[in-house]
C-alpha cells in the first residue's frame, strides 16, 4: 500500500455517555476513494464530526493518525491547516458575512497555518476566479452573505468551492448528495472528480448509491452499529443498492 | 432636595454664589429666571431613581455616590493630536468641546469663515448667548420651562437647564442643504479633578432644509467627568437630518444625555449612535412625530466591556396620520458589562397609518454579562402596523465550529461573527461613507477583546 493519509483504530466515541461509534478500523491511502455507507443512525454524521473535531464528542477509546500525526489533540482549525477538509452536510448559513470576506479569511488562516504569506485582496480575487472557473461555477453569488439564502444545490458547490480554494489533502464529504436534485448532484460530483489528484483522498460519506455513480470510489465500507461491517469495491455499493441495509441491522432495528 | 448632595452643592455654587457671574449669559433676565426655576425643580424632584419605572434598570444614585465634581474650567490644556480623524474627507466645520466648553483654537469654519454657506448659522452656545442672545431667546425654555414639570423623568432636563454652559448652535434656514458633515468633538477627562458639565445643543431645520451632524465624544485623559447634555432638535417640513453619534467617553467618565425634539410633517431624522466608552452611560431619545410622512430611523450598536452599563432609552410618539419609525438596536457585550434597552412607541388616538418597528438584538460573550431589553407598544389608534422583537444570546456555536473547520482561529472565528452581527445594525445607515469609521471601530474593539483573551491565556500557562 502507498502513503497512509488516514488511519483509524480502534475508534470508541459517545455523545453524552451514549456509544455511537463502536470500534471504527479504516485506513485510507493518499489518492484514494473511499466511501462509507450506512442507515440511518449508524455513526456516519458522527464520525466526520469526530475527525474534523466538533465539540461534544467524547472518545473513549482508539486513535486516529493523519499524516503520521495525532489528529485527536488537534483543534478544529489546526486540523483545517494540515489539510482536513469536512463539506457539511448541513451548511451554516452566516448572516452579515460576504462569502467572500469568508473564503479569503479561510484560505489566509490556513495559509498563514503552513507558514506561507497571505494573500492580498487582490491577489485573493485573481485565485478565487481561477478556482471558479476550473469548476465552471459563476461569481454571482461570492458577494452574498455565506450560505444565506442559497438553494440546497448552491450550498454543496459553495462547499466545493470552499474545499478547491483550501485545496485539502484528506475532504470528507458528509451526505454532500442529500437534497440534491440531479443536476446539482452532477456539478458536485464533477467539482470532486475535478479535484482528484494522487496525493489527495477523499471519504464520502452517503446513505445512497447514487452519488458514487458520479463519483467512483476505491472502496465502499458499511457502517452499521458503529462499526464497519463489510468492506469491498464498488460493487458493494451496487448490492446495498439492490438490496438495502436490512442484512446488517439487529432483528430489532429492522423490525 | 434627596439624595444628591454634591450635585446640589454644585448647584449652589454656581447659582446662588458668586459662581453665577461665571456662566454664560448672566446678565439676561430671563435665562437667569430660567435657570433659578429649573435649579429648583430639580432640588425638588432629586436625581432619578430607580423606584422610576424608566430607571428601573439603570441606578444613578448608587453610580454618582460618594463622586463630587467641580465646574468645568475654559483653560484645560488640550490638543486634537490624539483625536483620529473620523473619514478621509475632512469635515465642513468641526466644533470642539473640552470638558464641555468651546474651544476656537481647536475649531474650525464656524459662521463667517466662508465654508458654511449663506443662510447657516453655526456657533457655540455660550458665545451666542453672550454677542446675541435674541438668536436663542425662547427656544431654550421647551419642556424644561412648562408650568407643570413635575414629572421626575424630567429632573435630568432641569438639571441642564439650571446649569447650562456651552453646546453647538446649528440653525438652517428653510431650503438650504449643509453641504457637508458638521462635526461636534467633545473631548474630556483631561484635567486632574472630575468636572461637571452641561453641554446644551440646538439643530433647527427649515422648512426643506437638511443637515449631517456628527457628534464625537472622546476620553482623551483618565479622569472620569460627569456630562448631563441636552439636544434639541426641530425639524421643520420636509427637512432632513442625519445625526451620526460616537460615545467613547473614559472608563471612569458618566455620560448622560437626552435628545428630545419634534418633526413637522414629511421631516426625517436617521440617527445611529455607537456606544463604547463611559462607566455609565444613559441616551435617551424622546421624539414627538407632528405632521404626517414624518420619519425617524433610530439604530445603534453598543459594545460594553468590563463592569460598564451603557442604557439606550427610547420614545417616539406618533400625535397625527401616516408616520413612521423604526428602531435596530445591537449590542456584545463582554465581561460584566451590562446594557439596557428600553424602547416605546407610542401611538395616539387618530394617528392612523403609523408604521412603527423595534428590534433589539445583543450578543452576551460572557456569562457574567446582562441585557434588560424592554420593547413597549402604546396604542390607541385602530389602524396600525407595530412590531417589536428582542433577542439576547450567545454565538452561534455551529457557525463557530463551521469557521473553525474552515482554519480559523477561535478569536477570529468569534470577531468574525460580532463584526458580522453588528455590521447589520451599521449598515442601515443610508450614507455609506459614514459607515467604514463605524465599522473600523467596531473592529478595534474586537481586536482589543482578542489581546485580553490572549493575555489571560498566556498568564495562565
Amino acid at each position: 500500500m502507498s502513503d497512509s493519509m488516514l488511519k483509524i483504530q480502534n475508534l470508541h466515541a459517545s455523545v453524552e455517555g451514549k456509544p455511537i461509534l463502536r470500534g471504527i478500523d479504516l485506513e485510507i491511502a493518499a489518492g484514494e476513494v473511499h466511501a462509507i455507507m450506512g442507515p440511518n443512525g449508524s455513526g456516519k454524521s458522527t464520525l466526520s464530526y469526530v475527525l474534523s473535531g466538533r465539540e461534544g464528542y467524547e472518545i473513549t477509546e482508539g486513535s486516529v493518525t493523519y499524516k503520521g500525526k495525532d489528529l485527536l489533540a488537534l483543534e478544529p482549525e489546526e486540523r483545517a491547516g494540515e489539510g482536513l477538509f469536512l463539506a457539511f452536510q448541513y451548511p451554516v448559513e452566516i448572516p452579515g458575512v460576504p462569502n467572500t470576506t469568508f473564503l479569503r479569511e479561510a484560505v489566509n488562516a490556513v495559509r498563514e497555518y503552513r507558514g506561507e504569506e497571505r494573500y492580498d485582496a487582490l491577489k485573493f480575487m485573481k485565485v478565487l476566479r481561477a478556482r471558479l472557473k476550473e469548476l465552471g461555477m459563476s461569481d454571482e453569488f461570492l458577494k452574498r452573505a455565506v450560505n444565506v439564502g442559497f438553494s440546497g444545490g448552491e450550498k454543496k458547490r459553495n462547499e466545493v468551492l470552499q474545499m478547491a480554494c483550501l485545496e485539502p489533502s484528506l475532504a470528507l464529504l458528509d451526505e454532500t448528495d442529500s437534497g440534491l436534485d440531479i443536476d446539482a448532484l452532477k456539478a458536485v460530483a464533477d467539482g470532486v472528480n475535478a479535484l482528484r489528484s494522487p496525493d489527495r483522498s477523499f471519504l464520502l460519506i452517503t446513505h445512497y448509491q447514487r452519488l458514487l455513480g458520479y463519483i467512483v470510489p476505491d472502496k465502499v465500507h458499511v457502517l452499521a452499529r458503529g462499526r464497519i461491517v463489510e468492506s469491498g469495491g464498488p460493487e458493494l455499493a451496487e448490492k446495498l443498492e439492490a438490496g438495502g441495509y436490512a442484512g446488517y441491522l439487529d432483528e430489532t432495528e429492522a423490525a | 432636595m434627596g439624595d444628591a448632595p454634591p450635585l446640589a452643592r454644585l448647584l449652589d455654587a454656581r447659582l446662588v454664589e458668586e459662581g453665577a457671574a461665571a456662566l454664560p449669559g448672566a446678565g439676561l433676565p430671563w435665562l437667569a429666571e430660567r435657570r433659578k426655576a429649573a435649579a429648583e425643580r430639580f432640588r425638588a424632584l432629586g436625581l432619578p431613581h430607580r423606584r422610576l419605572e424608566a430607571w428601573k434598570y439603570t441606578d444613578l444614585p448608587r453610580a454618582l455616590k460618594d463622586r463630587d465634581y467641580l465646574p468645568a474650567q475654559r483653560q484645560a490644556p488640550a490638543s486634537l493630536d490624539a483625536v483620529p480623524a473620523l473619514t478621509g474627507d475632512e469635515p465642513l466645520a468641526r466644533l470642539v468641546f473640552v470638558d464641555g466648553l468651546y474651544r476656537a483654537e481647536l475649531s474650525r469654519a464656524a459662521t463667517g469663515s466662508g465654508s458654511l454657506p449663506d443662510g447657516v448659522r453655526l456657533l457655540p452656545l455660550a458665545q451666542a448667548l453672550e454677542r446675541e442672545p435674541g438668536l436663542l431667546e425662547g427656544r431654550l425654555d421647551a419642556l424644561t420651562g412648562d408650568a407643570d414639570g413635575a414629572d421626575p423623568q424630567l429632573a435630568l432636563l432641569a438639571l441642564n437647564a439650571a446649569l447650562l454652559d456651552d453646546g453647538l448652535v446649528l440653525l438652517v434656514e428653510p431650503g438650504v442643504a449643509v453641504p457637508g458633515r458638521i462635526e461636534l468633538v467633545q473631548l474630556g477627562g483631561l484635567g486632574e479633578r472630575p468636572v461637571f458639565h452641561a453641554p446644551r445643543h440646538l439643530v433647527v431645520l427649515g422648512e426643506g432644509a437638511s443637515a449631517t451632524l456628527v457628534e464625537r465624544i472622546l476620553g482623551v485623559g483618565p479622569t472620569g467627568g460627569l456630562a448631563n447634555a441636552v439636544t434639541e432638535l426641530r425639524l421643520g417640513k420636509g427637512a432632513a437630518l442625519t445625526h451620526l453619534r460616537l460615545q467613547e467617553a473614559n472608563e471612569a467618565a458618566i455620560e448622560l444625555a437626552t435628545t428630545f425634539g419634534a418633526l413637522e410633517a414629511g421631516a426625517r431624522y436617521e440617527a445611529f449612535a455607537l456606544t463604547l466608552g463611559a462607566a455609565l452611560s444613559r441616551h435617551e431619545i424622546d421624539l414627538t412625530l407632528d405632521g404626517e410622512d414624518a420619519e425617524v430611523a433610530l439604530n445603534g450598536a453598543y459594545l460594553l466591556r468590563g463592569r460598564q452599563h451603557g442604557d439606550t432609552t427610547t420614545r417616539i410618539v406618533h400625535r397625527v396620520p401616516d408616520t413612521r419609525a423604526s428602531e435596530t438596536y445591537k449590542g456584545a457585550l463582554d465581561d460584566e458589562a451590562r446594557a439596557v434597552f428600553q424602547g416605546l412607541i407610542l401611538v395616539e388616538r387618530g394617528a392612523q397609518k403609523t408604521d412603527g418597528r423595534m428590534l433589539n438584538k445583543t450578543l452576551l460573550l460572557s456569562d457574567k454579562a446582562e441585557v434588560d431589553s424592554k420593547p413597549e407598544l402604546e396604542i390607541y389608534a385602530d389602524d396600525v402596523q407595530c412590531a417589536h422583537g428582542a433577542t439576547a444570546g450567545e454565538i452561534d456555536a455551529d457557525a463557530l465550529f463551521y469557521l473553525r473547520s474552515r482554519g480559523l482561529d477561535q478569536r477570529r472565528a468569534r470577531a468574525l461573527l460580532i463584526e458580522a452581527f453588528l455590521a447589520e445594525a451599521i449598515e442601515s445607515l443610508s450614507d455609506e461613507g459614514l459607515r467604514e469609521p463605524l465599522l473600523a471601530r467596531v473592529r478595534a474593539w474586537l481586536q482589543k477583546a482578542g489581546e485580553q483573551d490572549r493575555n489571560e491565556t498566556e498568564g495562565g500557562r
